[in-house]
């Protein structure tokens, strides 16, 4: 049944607010899941930075779910109409659930140019202005299996007054509102439009409209067009800046639509510090139905996502990895937590569980003092390869990593790719950084699984199991 | 259509197992005695064997299976160049999943970054690389063209600042090798004085006598002449005579292999072409001869006619990087308006993992978005280089080359009016005519 279909099923929440478990029935059959706290599959216009299906494949754990934005598919809408059978036959994806999102979490997003009925978004050609018409035709086109709600999220900018932010989650329930009219009526085509314009449709109506549309005969479908949205999920996006009042406001208001999930808007890496995150997060997740997932937008650092996991949040976008690759470096940081606590603090790894990466080389930093408000900065996650102490260092880049980058090439190859330019050194810190991080969240799991969130953290954090600075 | 045939083959791999079988078979009816003792003679001398497993009747094209240190190429080959020790944007597993038995590297600028020292420490550039296939790397000499506004040619050497760190550096014959002999590749290229191809005059004359010295030199200089085989470079200009001393001279030393230098630089065609099978006609047959950048279709198929087993060229892959596709009419420009509705595949025989994959559209449209655009397209352009080479082999083993001659040109032309003169030209030398 649409917009109840997918399902999130916890095995565990801890501390009545980390959440551990599945989300099921993606997908147009439903047959696809995503385990949680999990990532989505972050790409440009459908591939994932720097690489092709041969290089993408050389990582076994890919996410079900693939993340594409408008920002790059907007202004390719009449190609896609002309092609009819969606984007992901388009890009030739294959196997994957495709989510599409308003913006590029790695790419600024001009403010200023957002009004009561249409937002922006910033593609190669430039700005493409969306009303809610504009947007759900481009859905139509794309066909994904879930999107995010049209929204006005320019509230990330400190000292967004409070009549902004109020008038941010107005529109964006008022958008969500449309999307969800236009929803229906491509769902149920020949039924009569609901007189109401009613932007504050109560929960139970808004279910009831939902059931009726389903009722309809299977064999109607068989007469739609193809490019309608049968089965297609809608995230609503809970706006409210740094408000909590208005966060509470837009959170309870969007949990009454029939969404089946929920994006977590305007909390972005330096739009505000983790502290007030949390509290902002905490908040909203109290609001939120426990069955539905919630995907915090813009954020991807290791800390901020541990902290944020804590607070509630199950799904996250994977361009911190991008990130990383494209400042030419490689994701470092440990997150091996061993029972023995021996090996958890300073000893050197032994042997390695397939799935369990090992930074035993200790290239990175105390974690202290960070920048969180310039995003292209490094963290104290990764190590800088152009750093000339890498010429000669004849090691992988994580010792243990079983990586395709690791298992075959060298820092010192690395490095020399990137002082010389050569496009190899993005494919290959693409697949590390890719393959760490999708560790990263798998080793999260674990740790909740195994009540260790507080161990891992302590890992990542470097508390106690301060990296070991091994230089020769 | 006979490259359309070949084309629809499932997949590189298979198709080199199919190539090598033929290969067998064509040896057993013919047993070319010739081919089997100099097998033997040539093993004891150098890390090298060439193996000729047929010829073609008509022209002087060969099909030769080339044993080098890391492994058996089959000839005819185009060598995609990998500068830096990298083949822009592909790995290792993807050069070698399309068939590629060898490639370049430029010891010009792996001798500047990361340095000889550290890629010997590396063990080689196979291992700094990862590399298991074979390598050819060049002698830096050619970068002496391309910046010459840098460089000083004298008996010594060449002396040129580094335009990194602007100090004086003089490559010798003796350093370069030395160079080479760090790096460790399968087939190393003499220093050789090289000139414009478009230059005349007693300066020609002096290079192709300073080359032959300096092929002494190198011969004298190689530390690994039982692991790497060391390559005379002919020259001589687009002067015949020139030519024919060179080759006179240099044929007479014992060197594994020999390229054909000093052309490929903006010359005639028609100068090009009457200097390669000039070449050819005075190299010795039983050892393997490389055309050095050479690498549009057209010219590799004529060359191959001429006699020519080995190519290199920088074209397929740096004309991918800005969207230029290659195919069996000519090429495609991906970013070009015409393809942003095009759904089919840039070849829709071509069997690479781009056009089994993606659409003229989708490539397009990715173009805006990300640079993996460029190495779907570089993987089809070097898929299409290898690809085509197996075919050309492919139909000199079966006897039918000349054939697939004829069929190639018609695929590329729209009409014979539009076959380049120099190209009708060689081919009718070798006894090809064209319809």
């Amino acid at each position: 049944m649409a917009g109840t279909r997918m399902k999130l099923e916890l095995s565990h929440v801890v501390q009545g607010r980390s959440r551990l478990g599945v989300l099921k029935g993606l997908g147009k059959t439903g047959q696809h899941s995503l385990e949680v706290p999990g990532c989505l599959l972050y790409t440009h216009f459908g591939s994932v930075p720097h690489l092709t299906q041969d290089t993408l494949h050389y990582l076994n754990k890919l996410p079900s779910v693939t993340q594409v934005t408008l920002s790059n598919i907007a202004e390719h809408q009449d190609v896609l109409e002309e092609f009819k059978r969606g984007f992901r036959k388009f890009a030739g994806l294959h196997d994957t659930v495709l989510y599409c999102s308003l913006h590029d979490p790695a790419a600024a997003c001009p403010t200023g140019y957002t009004t009561n009925k249409t937002v922006s978004v910033w593609g190669s050609g430039g700005r493409l202005e969306l009303t809610v018409a504009k947007f759900m035709a481009l859905q139509k086109t794309v066909q994904p299996d879930f999107y995010q709600s049209m929204a006005d999220g320019e509230t990330w900018q400190t000292n967004a007054s409070r009549k902004r932010v109020r008038k941010s989650v107005d529109r964006t329930l008022a958008h969500l509102d449309e999307c969800l009219l236009v929803q229906q009526k491509s769902q149920q085509p020949q039924a009569v439009a609901q007189p109401g314009k009613t932007p504050k449709i109560d929960c139970m109506a808004a279910n009831q409209m939902f059931l009726c549309t389903m009722q309809a005969p299977p064999a109607q479908s068989t007469d739609r067009a193809p490019q309608e949205l049968d089965g297609v999920e809608m995230f609503g996006v809970v706006e409210g800046g740094d408000i909590l009042e208005e966060r509470i406001r837009s959170a309870r208001e969007t949990a009454k639509r029939p969404v089946a999930g929920f994006c977590l808007d305007g909390l972005q890496t330096g739009s505000m510090d983790q502290a007030l995150r949390t509290q902002m997060i905490t908040a909203v997740a109290k609001e939120l139905p426990e069955e539905k997932p919630r995907l915090l937008q813009g954020v991807g650092r290791p800390d901020e996502v541990l902290a944020c996991v804590e607070a509630g949040v199950d799904l996250f976008e994977s361009f911190f990895p991008f990130q990383v690759t494209e400042r030419g470096c490689a994701l470092c940081f440990r997150f091996d937590i061993s029972p023995d606590p021996e090996r958890a603090g300073r000893a050197p790894p032994t042997v390695l569980g397939p799935n369990e990466e090992e930074h035993a080389a200790g290239e990175t930093q105390q974690n202290g003092d960070l920048d969180c408000d310039d995003q292209t900065q490094m963290t104290c996650f990764e190590m800088n390869l152009k750093d000339k102490r890498f010429q000669d260092d004849f090691r992988p880049l994580m010792e243990g990593c079983g990586c395709y980058c690791c298992k075959n090439h060298q820092r010192a190859y690395l490095h020399h790719l990137l002082v010389t330019n050569e496009l190899l050194a993005g494919v290959l810190l693409m697949i590390h950084n890719t393959s760490h991080y999708q560790s990263f969240f798998g080793a999260l799991r674990e740790a909740l699984a195994n009540d260790k969130l507080d161990l891992l953290k302590k890992r990542v954090l470097g508390d106690g199991g301060r990296p070991t600075e091994r230089r020769e | 259509m006979v490259y359309g045939i070949v084309s629809r083959r499932p997949s590189p791999s298979h198709d080199q197992l199919n190539m090598a079988e033929d290969g067998e078979r064509v040896d057993g009816i013919n047993t070319s005695e010739s081919g089997m003792s100099l097998k033997k003679v040539l093993s004891g001398a150098s890390p090298l064997s060439l193996k000729i497993i047929a010829e073609c009747p008509v022209t002087k094209a060969r099909a030769c299976d080339l044993a080098l240190p890391h492994s058996t190429v089959s000839t005819p080959v185009f060598m995609p160049v990998g500068t830096q020790g990298t083949l822009k944007g592909i790995t290792v597993d993807q050069l070698e999943s399309l068939g590629c038995q060898i490639c370049l590297g430029n010891t010009y600028h792996l001798g500047m970054r990361p340095g000889p020292d550290l890629i010997e420490k590396a063990n080689g550039l196979h291992g700094f690389m990862n590399w298991k296939r074979n390598l050819l790397t060049d002698s830096g000499g050619f970068q002496m063209v391309s910046l010459v506004e840098l460089s000083k040619v004298t008996e010594e050497g060449v002396q040129f600042k580094s335009p990194y760190d602007g100090k004086e550096i003089l490559l010798t014959p003796e350093r370069s090798i030395d160079i080479q002999n760090s790096l460790g590749s399968d087939i190393m290229m003499q220093l050789d004085d090289v000139v414009s191809s478009t230059v005349k005059g007693p300066r020609v004359e002096e290079a192709m006598h300073r080359s032959i010295r300096w092929l002494d030199r190198c011969i004298k200089a190689n530390k690994n002449p039982n692991k790497q085989n060391l390559f005379a470079i002919i020259q001589g200009g687009l002067d015949a005579e020139l030519r024919k001393a060179c080759l006179d001279e240099m044929t007479k030393r014992d060197v594994p292999g020999f390229a054909i230098g000093g052309l490929s630089g903006g010359e005639e065609k028609d100068d090009f072409w009457r200097m390669v099978t000039l070449s050819t006609d005075h190299l010795p047959r039983e050892k393997p001869r490389y055309l050095m950048g050479v690498g549009y279709a057209v010219d590799l198929v004529v060359c191959v006619a001429l006699g020519c087993d080995m190519f290199d060229c920088v074209f397929p892959t740096r004309t991918a990087r800005f969207g230029s596709a290659l195919v069996p009419w000519g090429s495609l420009q991906v970013k070009q308006k015409q393809y942003a509705k095009d759904f089919q595949p840039i070849d829709p025989d071509c069997q690479c993992p781009t056009c089994k994959n993606h659409s003229r559209a989708f490539l397009h449209a990715l173009f805006k978005s990300d640079t993996a655009a460029m190495h779907h397209i570089t993987i089809h352009n070097i898929s299409y280089q290898l690809t085509l080479m197996r075919s050309v082999r492919q139909s000199i083993v079966e006897g039918r080359f000349p054939e697939f001659i004829r069929t190639f040109m018609k695929r590329m032309f729209p009409s014979r009016e539009q076959y380049p003169g120099w190209a009708v030209e060689a081919l009718a030398s070798v006894n090809v005519v064209l319809e």
